[in-house]
This record gives C-alpha cells, sequence and structure tokens, in this order.
C-alpha cells in the first residue's frame, strides 16, 4: 500500500516536472498580458487628472497628439480644431495663484474646485488641466473634457514615445519596432557570410585537430555574457565607430549591429555547421566522382541539401539579436527616435524595457506599456522558435 | 576563372574568416585581461565598494553571485533533471514527449528581459518576495531550465538499453532500475549541463535588473529575502551609471574580468567534460 503511493507520487511528480517547461510558458504568457492588457483602458492623459474647457467651447475631438500640441503651444488657437477663433490659455494647477490668494482658497483649498470653475467660466480659450480632487465639473459653466482610450493604432503606427510627458504622455512604439528590425537584421547581414564561411571551413575543409581547437573557441564566444560585449562594444568599438566614420558619437545602429553580430556568429555557425555535416557522404562522394571540385560539390550539393538548416540558423540568429539586451542597451545610445540611418542613435524593445521599469511607477500607463512591449518581444521570439523548428524540420530534396 | 583557383579564392575566404573568429576572441578577452588585471588583487577581491564605487572591492557582488547560483540550483536542478527522466523513461516516445520537447526549446527561445519582466510581476509582486534572492533565483532558475532538462535528456539517452534490461531481468523495479543502475550512469552528463547553467546564472544581467540587483549595498545580504548586488549587474553600474565613470572604469574593468573568468571558467570546464565524456562512451 505504502510503496505504491510513494510510487504514485513519484510518477506524479515527474509528470509535473516534464509538464513545467509548458506551465511556464503558460505563466509567462498570462502574466505579461494581464498586466500589460490594461494599457488600453486608460486615457490618454496622465492618470488622476482630467481636462476642462469652458462650457462654449464645441471642439470635441480629442486625441493624446493634439492635447500634447496644444500643452506644447504648436496649437495655440481653437479655430485649428475647428472651434472659434479664440486664442487657446493653457492653465495647470499652479496657475490659479494668478487669479486668487491663499486665503480666497481657504485653508485646506476647500473653495479651489468653486474657484477653479469660475476662472474656467470667465475665459472662454482655457484648457485646464487639474487633478481629479479638486473637479469643477459639478459648476456650471465648465465642461469635462471626454479624452478617448489609448487605441493600440496609437501604440503601434505613433512616432512619439514620451512615456512621461505631461498632461498628455505619448506611447508611440514605432521607433522602437523599427529599431530593433533594423539592428537586427543589419547584423544578420554581417554574422551571415562570417558565420556560413566558418561553417564550411569546420564542417568540410579543417583538420581534426584544428576543428578541436575552433569548436571550444566559438563555444567560449557564445558563453561571454552580454554585459562583456557590451562593455567591450562601449569602451572599444564606439570610439573605433566614431573615429572611422567622422560622427558626434559612436553609440550607434551601426555599433549595436556589430556587437550584436559578434553574438549571433555562435548559433549562426554551429546551427549551420551541424546542418552540412548531416549531408550524407554518397551525395557528395557523387558529386567528386563527376569531376566537380571540392568547391563546386560544396556550393551546389552540400548548401543547396543543408538549405532548411541554414534557413533555421539565420532565422535563430535574428531570433538571439532581437531578444538580446544588455549589450545593445549599452552601446546603441538609446534615443527613442525614428531611425533613419545606421549612423543615428537607436532604441530597441529589450533595451527600453530594461533602461525605464526601473522608473515606471508600478501599475500606471507606462509601466503597463512596457509590459506590453514584453509581451510583443515574447511573441515575436515565441513566433520566430516556431518557425525555426518547422524550417528545420522540412527536408528539401526536390528543390535541389 | 578556372575552376581550381576559384576554389582556392573561396578556401581562402573560409579560412581568413576562421582567423577572424579567433581574433575576435582574442581581442576581447585580451582587452579586458590586460585591463583588467592592472586592478586586480587580494583587496579588490575581498573588499567593499568605496568612495562612489571608484576603489575599494567587489567582494559583495561576488558573494550576491554566489547565492544566485545556488539559489537557482536548487530550483531548477531537481526539477530539470526529473522532467528529462519522465520524457526519457516514462513518457515513451510520442506526441507528449514531442510537445514537451517544442516547449523546452521555446522556454530556450525567450530572451532574458522577458523572464526578467515576468519575474518581477510573479515572484516580486503577485508572491510579494519583493527585490530579493529568493526572486532572481527563481528567475534565473527558469531561465536555466531548459539548458538542464536537454542535457540531462541526453545524458540519459546515452545509458545504454542494455543497462535497463539487465536491472529488469534481476527482478528490479522500474524505479528501482532508474535509481540505482540508469541514474548514477547519467550523472556525469548530467554534471556538464549543471555546470554549464551556472555559467550563464553568473553572466546573466536583464533578468536580476528588477528581481534582486542593488546599486549599491552597505552590507552583505542577511537572509534570502533580501537584495544583493550581482556581478554582471555592477559591471553595468560600473560602466553606464557610476558617480565617476571615468574613475570607475579601472574598477569596471576588473569586474569584467573576474566575471569572465567566472563564466568562462564554468563554462570551459562543461565542454570539456563533455568531450571527455563522450570519449569514454565510445571506448565501452
Amino acid at each position: 500500500m505504502l510503496k505504491k503511493f510513494s510510487n504514485f507520487t513519484i510518477k506524479s511528480l515527474l509528470i509535473f516536472s516534464g509538464a513545467f517547461a509548458g506551465i511556464t510558458i503558460l505563466f509567462i504568457s498570462i502574466f505579461l498580458f494581464k498586466e500589460g492588457l490594461g494599457f488600453f483602458k486608460k486615457p490618454a492623459v496622465e492618470e488622476g487628472y482630467s481636462l476642462f474647457v469652458n462650457s462654449k467651447n464645441k471642439v470635441e475631438d480629442f486625441d493624446s497628439k493634439k492635447i500634447k500640441e496644444i500643452f506644447d503651444h504648436e496649437i495655440t488657437n481653437w479655430s485649428e480644431l475647428g472651434g472659434e477663433d479664440v486664442e487657446i490659455l493653457l492653465f495647470r494647477m499652479d496657475n490659479i495663484f494668478d487669479y486668487y490668494s491663499d486665503e480666497e482658497l481657504g485653508e485646506e483649498y476647500e473653495f479651489l474646485a468653486e474657484k477653479l470653475a469660475e476662472v474656467i467660466k470667465a475665459e472662454e480659450g482655457i484648457i485646464a488641466f487639474v487633478p481629479h480632487q479638486y473637479s469643477p465639473a459639478e459648476y456650471s459653466g465648465v465642461k469635462e473634457l471626454s479624452v478617448p482610450n489609448i487605441t493600440p493604432s496609437d501604440f503601434f503606427t505613433g512616432k512619439d514615445w514620451l512615456p512621461t510627458a505631461t498632461p498628455s504622455p505619448l506611447f508611440g512604439t514605432l521607433p522602437m519596432l523599427l529599431g530593433t528590425l533594423l539592428v537586427s537584421l543589419v547584423a544578420i547581414l554581417f554574422a551571415l557570410p562570417l558565420g556560413l564561411g566558418v561553417a564550411i571551413y569546420l564542417s568540410e575543409l579543417a583538420p581534426e585537430g584544428i576543428r578541436k581547437f575552433l569548436k571550444p573557441i566559438i563555444e567560449l564566444l557564445a558563453g561571454i555574457p552580454s554585459v562583456v560585449y557590451g562593455f567591450f562594444g562601449l569602451v572599444v568599438l564606439a570610439p573605433l565607430v566614431q573615429k572611422t566614420f567622422n560622427l558626434p558619437v559612436g553609440e550607434t545602429a551601426l555599433t549595436g549591429s556589430l556587437i550584436l553580430a559578434i553574438m549571433a556568429l555562435p548559433t549562426i555557425i554551429s546551427i549551420a555547421e551541424d546542418a552540412m555535416r548531416n549531408t550524407p557522404r554518397a551525395m557528395k562522394e557523387a558529386s567528386l566522382a563527376l569531376g566537380a571540385t571540392h568547391w563546386q560539390t560544396i556550393y551546389r550539393v552540400i548548401i543547396p541539401y543543408s538549405k532548411s538548416g541554414i534557413s533555421a540558423a539565420v532565422v535563430l540568429g535574428i531570433g538571439r539579436a532581437i531578444g538580446e539586451t544588455m549589450a545593445v542597451l549599452m552601446v546603441t545610445g538609446n534615443a527613442a527616435l525614428m531611425p533613419t540611418s545606421l549612423f543615428d542613435p537607436v532604441r530597441t524593445i529589450p533595451a527600453t524595457i530594461a533602461a525605464e521599469l526601473g522608473e515606471a511607477p508600478s501599475g500606471g500607463a507606462h509601466y503597463q506599456a512596457l509590459f506590453l512591449l514584453g509581451a510583443i518581444l515574447f511573441i515575436i521570439t515565441l513566433f520566430i522558435s516556431i518557425a525555426a523548428e518547422m524550417i528545420s524540420k522540412k527536408k528539401n530534396y526536390k528543390d535541389m | 576563372m578556372n575552376k581550381r583557383t576559384k576554389q582556392k579564392f573561396a578556401f581562402f575566404f573560409f579560412r581568413l574568416f576562421s582567423i577572424i573568429i579567433v581574433g575576435i576572441l582574442i581581442a576581447i578577452l585580451g582587452f579586458i585581461a590586460v585591463n583588467g588585471l592592472k586592478v586586480i588583487n587580494w583587496e579588490f577581491l575581498s573588499g567593499m565598494p568605496k568612495e562612489g564605487m571608484t576603489e575599494g572591492g567587489i567582494f559583495p557582488a561576488i558573494v550576491g553571485t554566489c547565492y544566485l547560483i545556488i539559489g537557482s540550483l536548487i530550483f531548477a536542478v531537481p526539477l530539470g533533471v526529473m522532467a528529462a527522466i519522465y520524457t526519457v523513461e516514462y513518457a515513451g516516445n510520442g506526441k507528449v514527449v514531442r510537445f514537451i520537447r517544442m516547449m523546452t526549446n521555446n522556454l530556450a527561445s525567450i530572451p532574458s528581459i522577458v523572464f526578467g519582466l515576468f519575474g518581477m510581476a510573479l515572484f516580486v509582486k503577485g508572491l510579494g518576495f519583493g527585490d530579493s534572492i529568493i526572486a532572481g533565483s527563481l528567475t534565473l532558475g527558469l531561465l536555466t531550465l531548459p539548458i538542464i532538462i536537454r542535457t540531462s535528456e541526453e545524458a540519459l539517452k546515452a545509458v545504454p538499453e542494455s543497462y535497463r534490461t539487465g536491472s529488469y531481468a534481476l527482478g528490479a523495479t522500474k524505479l528501482q532500475t532508474i535509481r540505482k543502475v540508469v541514474f548514477p550512469c547519467a550523472l556525469p552528463n548530467i554534471l556538464t549541463g549543471i555546470i554549464l547553467s551556472i555559467s550563464r546564472v553568473s553572466g546573466e544581467t536583464a533578468p536580476i535588473l528588477f528581481t534582486v540587483a542593488a546599486y549599491f549595498l552597505p552590507s552583505l545580504p542577511d537572509s534570502i529575502f533580501s537584495q544583493a548586488m550581482a556581478l554582471p549587474y555592477h559591471l553595468y553600474v560600473l560602466a553606464t551609471s557610476g558617480t565617476d565613470i571615468e574613475a570607475s572604469r579601472p574598477m569596471a574593468y576588473g569586474t569584467a574580468l573576474v566575471l569572465v573568468v567566472i563564466v568562462l571558467f564554468f563554462n570551459l570546464t562543461a565542454t570539456l567534460l563533455r568531450q571527455r565524456l563522450s570519449k569514454n562512451m565510445k571506448n565501452k
């Protein structure tokens, strides 16, 4: 009886452990989305605040971008938004003291809401940014602006990432999405020829002794921590790039790509080499027997045969580059701007998370936006990993 | 161009590329070693940081990294090895195994910063551990789980089938066979996976950013619920956000060297051990 019970316990424990990787992935997706999805329920102005205008104001159509432009003095007249021809008057809480003294507002600011309402009623062009606590909404002559929630299109196609701007933070992730793609793809462009060359050398040309020496070297390259790569990039590569191309700063997209290329090399080399080694001996020998040179055999037989393995290597290399955090954070300069050239500073998704999460107040829109970015990153890499698996399983004899 | 010349041309480049790879490794390691050796002495290894981290040592960071290694292994090793035992010895070769393997591969491909986010959401906030050694260890444990599962699977598969049938023939149960025959045989190979994950844990920065790492602590951590400094994070801080970056550069070189030596020592040990073991296996 006891033995049966202990057997049962052990077996369930083993099954649980077997399922644990799957459970973890499930948990990761649940938690990232749980923290991140509330983001689209957040209003487009800073939390805890509302915007008020004079009730005569007819302008209805607001979004976070317009609000930001108003408070940045880029829009100065209501007529630009389709309203009356009245100058816009910006009003933040501090401005109340221009109208009333401390005594008039009461010891505990108990008259503040009332006085705010009076100001708003008197000034036709006003737009006031007020905390909920002192909301003058119940008084006549005041209209609270209904600010729409942040929309997915603001998030994915917005070009400005200003998460701490007041009153209206902007969460456009396009610069980061493009920055991540740019840095990773250029990195693969550097790493692919080099990696493929080394893979061919290792699988076809290298004598056993050199192979035994090179393999651990490549594993060491894979073992160096990313923060060390970042440090090396920061103190050696960035100044080098700056001097070579005569740039104002060395921390650019190019520097990031170079470091990422080095980091992606071991992945590309080992997977491509495995694929090439799996070419059946008979195929190689048949090619050689037909009078082809070794090189002709390599690029007409071995490379086509291992095409799927090489593609998997490329895909996984990209996956590694997209997810890399510390090295990129340290060498790309981290400017959240639309990337225009390789010589500009850029910022990637993981670097943004690493740099900003520490300062984002928990549960706020900024915090949720970063979790949403994490969820996006998670989905991208999951997709890449599944794609790589499917590609490497596919054998394409027919395409040869 | 004649086809022989073409071949010579192509092969020249492949040899050149291989030399470049070796060159890159030598450049990185050489640069860190040359600059780091200047600051490394006993005081650097055993002292506390002083003068806004421009002088003194990195002892608390070394201790913190050791705690994280131990903590993550306590969590990941039993779980990973049991998962491998389940897939190899129990689950057969059907859909279940394929599913588990796919999940393990996916887990391995998740970027480390995502583990950091998850660790923060679940361990730091959800379970209320706060920034602590235990939250960091659990996060890092998840990260190393795929390494341990994969190497243990391979280790178990490498045990010849005849050992198992021999044990059954002597009347042993399945569990006894696994415990007394298969597991001891596979242990050295499992060990290489564990060593490899030590190397990984000691070098990771992104997962500990929000789960354990402290910028500076005046004393050593006193429980698993306290924050800790760690080598990779310390290097990041020294390199990018110290009070005086130029003055703390030597400290950064030293930290980088210590970190690289620890990580590559375990990495190389695992590689060599694996080579050795596979040779022994063949000789049998």
